[in-house]
């Protein structure tokens, strides 16, 4: 085993079972560190993939803004926050059951049929990867790039909405 | 002079051409690596020390007192007399606290702040890891801090622990927008996002060419850090002593660490992309030398904030950030990308700026463009500084309002 493979099977335990966790606690804001978890084993997956620009932005946006938010919210909610007793389940896990493994099957299935690129001599590594990736997003993925944005946009200015007082 | 600018490259090198007579490349690669983490994380640890003694004998002097002066010459042993008293505290865990998150926590605010220092050029050649995204690497890693605050507010079950938790991450996060609203106004003008060939670019230092950009930056940095005037989340008087109220011993010891080295990796940062990092001043001493110096200048002036300014209110501190701060930086960026398109200082990758003769006329060019903004940013903000001056002004200072009352009755 060389030590990427070493450090690739590290980072799969802790995302998984960081995962594990997450759906297991009781505690909705202990389930929401779990969480912070995962996207850090991703993130780790993402730099050892050669994309670190990816990576810490990856740490940047979902640990230092989705997740602090997601904490931030279950802190605002005391209903939330106190009951260690709280049921793990609710009635619906039938349901979710269903939707999560047909989820899952359709990702299974399109991760086998791909054909996965094995990385030629110079490819740009982390050193010309942000470069592209802001080159692509100028050029080729303008339209999918402006679309992102205008949604971001829209969700700003909804929340500004809902949250003004008349 | 040279060989003073080298000196720790060569030891280094001296020492794994020594290793590498036993040892098999790898191998020492890796103990290579190891021991660069440790001597950093030594020096972060000595800094913390050190930045303690400073900061008590600084303010000290400031409010006319004269500081630790009991332990060793000058009081300089004070630290080690406090790291002895907190090593030995016992541990507690107070009871209704979440265990293992409220262990962690401290964990996990230290180790952000110790990474800071992977990426920082303490001298010509003097970084451990080179990232290409090294900027966003920063930023990455003081967001991170955040998530560790939240835990360690959240698990030690108080209210004024999570209340001053809750401060610290609201004011943290609006900071934060500012700072990388500057940071890539930098970025534009270095076309690079690594610390070294931001600092290979500073031919004149960015303060001077950003002189408006420096100064938010600077400010945004103390609440970024939570320092005074921004220390609401600590706030004694109103909250014990914020998010880390519950603790004592080494772990209280390990949030107090985090945050002075917090406070000296922002301000390498500052040097680092405002004050041309180890770039030296006139007078040539050794790179890391200038490093240290300007590094401790910017301490320095955090400290005398803290010994100058009073605590503002949390909705006055937001107010300014999102209402000031956020859009003149934003302003900012969209007139420094104009001017980078017309004066570029570098193209492809190469410096461009040829001379004394150029850097003169790009520093006049990227000045005036700064003072014709800071003007209309303050001809723009005329008002609403006018009426936060009235709102000062009518409550006025204790003193004076009891003396007043004294005297009526």
């Amino acid at each position: 085993m060389t030590a990427e493979q070493v450090v690739f099977i590290l980072a799969a335990i802790v995302t998984l079972g960081s995962a594990l966790g997450m759906v297991t606690t009781r505690s909705v804001f202990v389930g929401a560190l779990w969480m912070v978890a995962v996207f850090g084993g991703v993130a780790a997956l993402f730099i050892l993939l050669g994309a670190g620009f990816l990576g810490i932005v990856q740490i940047l946006v979902y640990i230092g803004a989705i997740a602090v938010l997601i904490l931030f919210a279950i802190m605002l909610t005391p209903r939330v926050m106190g009951d260690p007793q709280a049921p793990r389940y609710n009635r619906q896990w039938p349901l979710v059951a269903v939707m999560a493994s047909a989820l899952a099957s359709l990702l299974v299935a399109l991760v086998l049929r791909t054909d996965w690129p094995v990385a030629q001599e110079g490819t740009p590594t982390i050193a010309g990867f942000a470069v592209e990736l802001g080159k692509g997003f100028m050029t080729t993925y303008i339209l999918p790039f402006e679309v992102a944005s205008v949604l971001l946009l829209v969700a700003l200015i909804g929340a500004i909405v809902i949250a003004r007082e008349e | 002079m040279e060989a003073l600018d080298r000196i720790f490259i060569r030891i280094g090198e001296a020492f794994s051409a020594f290793l590498a007579q036993y040892l098999p490349g790898p191998a020492v690669t890796v103990i290579g690596m190891f021991l660069s983490a440790i001597i950093i994380s030594t020096f972060a640890a000595l800094t913390f020390m050190l930045l303690t003694w400073l900061e008590r004998k600084f303010v000290g002097r400031m409010q006319d007192r004269i500081g630790p002066n009991r332990v060793g010459p000058f009081g300089l042993l004070q630290p080690i007399a406090d790291a002895i008293k907190m090593f030995t505290k016992e541990l507690i865990t107070p009871a209704g606290a979440h265990k293992v998150v409220y262990n962690l926590a401290p964990i996990l605010v230290v180790a952000p702040a110790l990474m800071i220092f992977a990426v920082i050029p303490f001298g010509r050649d003097m970084v451990a890891a080179d990232l290409d995204v090294g900027v966003l690497y920063l930023i990455a890693l003081s967001s991170a801090t955040e998530v560790a605050i939240l835990m360690a507010g959240w698990a030690s079950r108080n209210k004024f622990s999570l209340l001053g938790a809750m401060r610290a991450v609201a004011q943290m996060l609006s900071y934060e927008v500012p700072l990388v609203l500057i940071l890539l106004t930098l970025v534009l003008m270095a076309g690079s996002m690594r610390l070294a060939d931001i600092v290979a670019v500073q031919g004149v230092p960015f303060a001077l060419l950003q002189p408006v950009a420096f100064v938010i930056f600077v400010v945004a940095a103390a609440a970024e850090l939570n320092r005074t005037p921004f220390d609401i989340p600590e706030a004694e008087s109103e909250l014990v002593a914020g998010y880390h109220t519950e603790y004592g011993g080494m772990k209280f010891g390990l949030f107090m660490m985090a945050e002075f080295i917090a406070a000296f990796g922002m301000a390498a940062l500052v040097t680092t992309v405002f004050l041309g990092g180890w770039r030296p001043w006139i007078v040539p001493l050794p790179s890391w030398l200038w490093f240290l110096i300007k590094t401790y200048l910017v301490l320095f002036v955090f400290i005398w904030f803290r010994g100058t300014f009073p605590r503002l209110r949390i909705d006055q501190l937001q107010a300014f950030c999102w209402k000031f701060l956020v859009p003149v930086t934003l302003v900012n960026v969209i007139v420094t990308g104009v001017v980078v398109t017309f004066f570029p200082l570098v193209r492809n990758g190469e410096l461009v700026v040829r001379g004394v003769g150029g850097w003169i006329t790009v520093t006049a060019v990227y000045l005036a463009v700064n003072v014709l903004f800071a003007l209309v940013v303050a001809w723009l903000y005329r008002r609403p500084t006018l009426q936060a001056m009235q709102q000062i002004q009518v409550g006025q200072p204790a003193g004076r309002g009891l003396s007043r009352e004294v005297q009526t009755a």
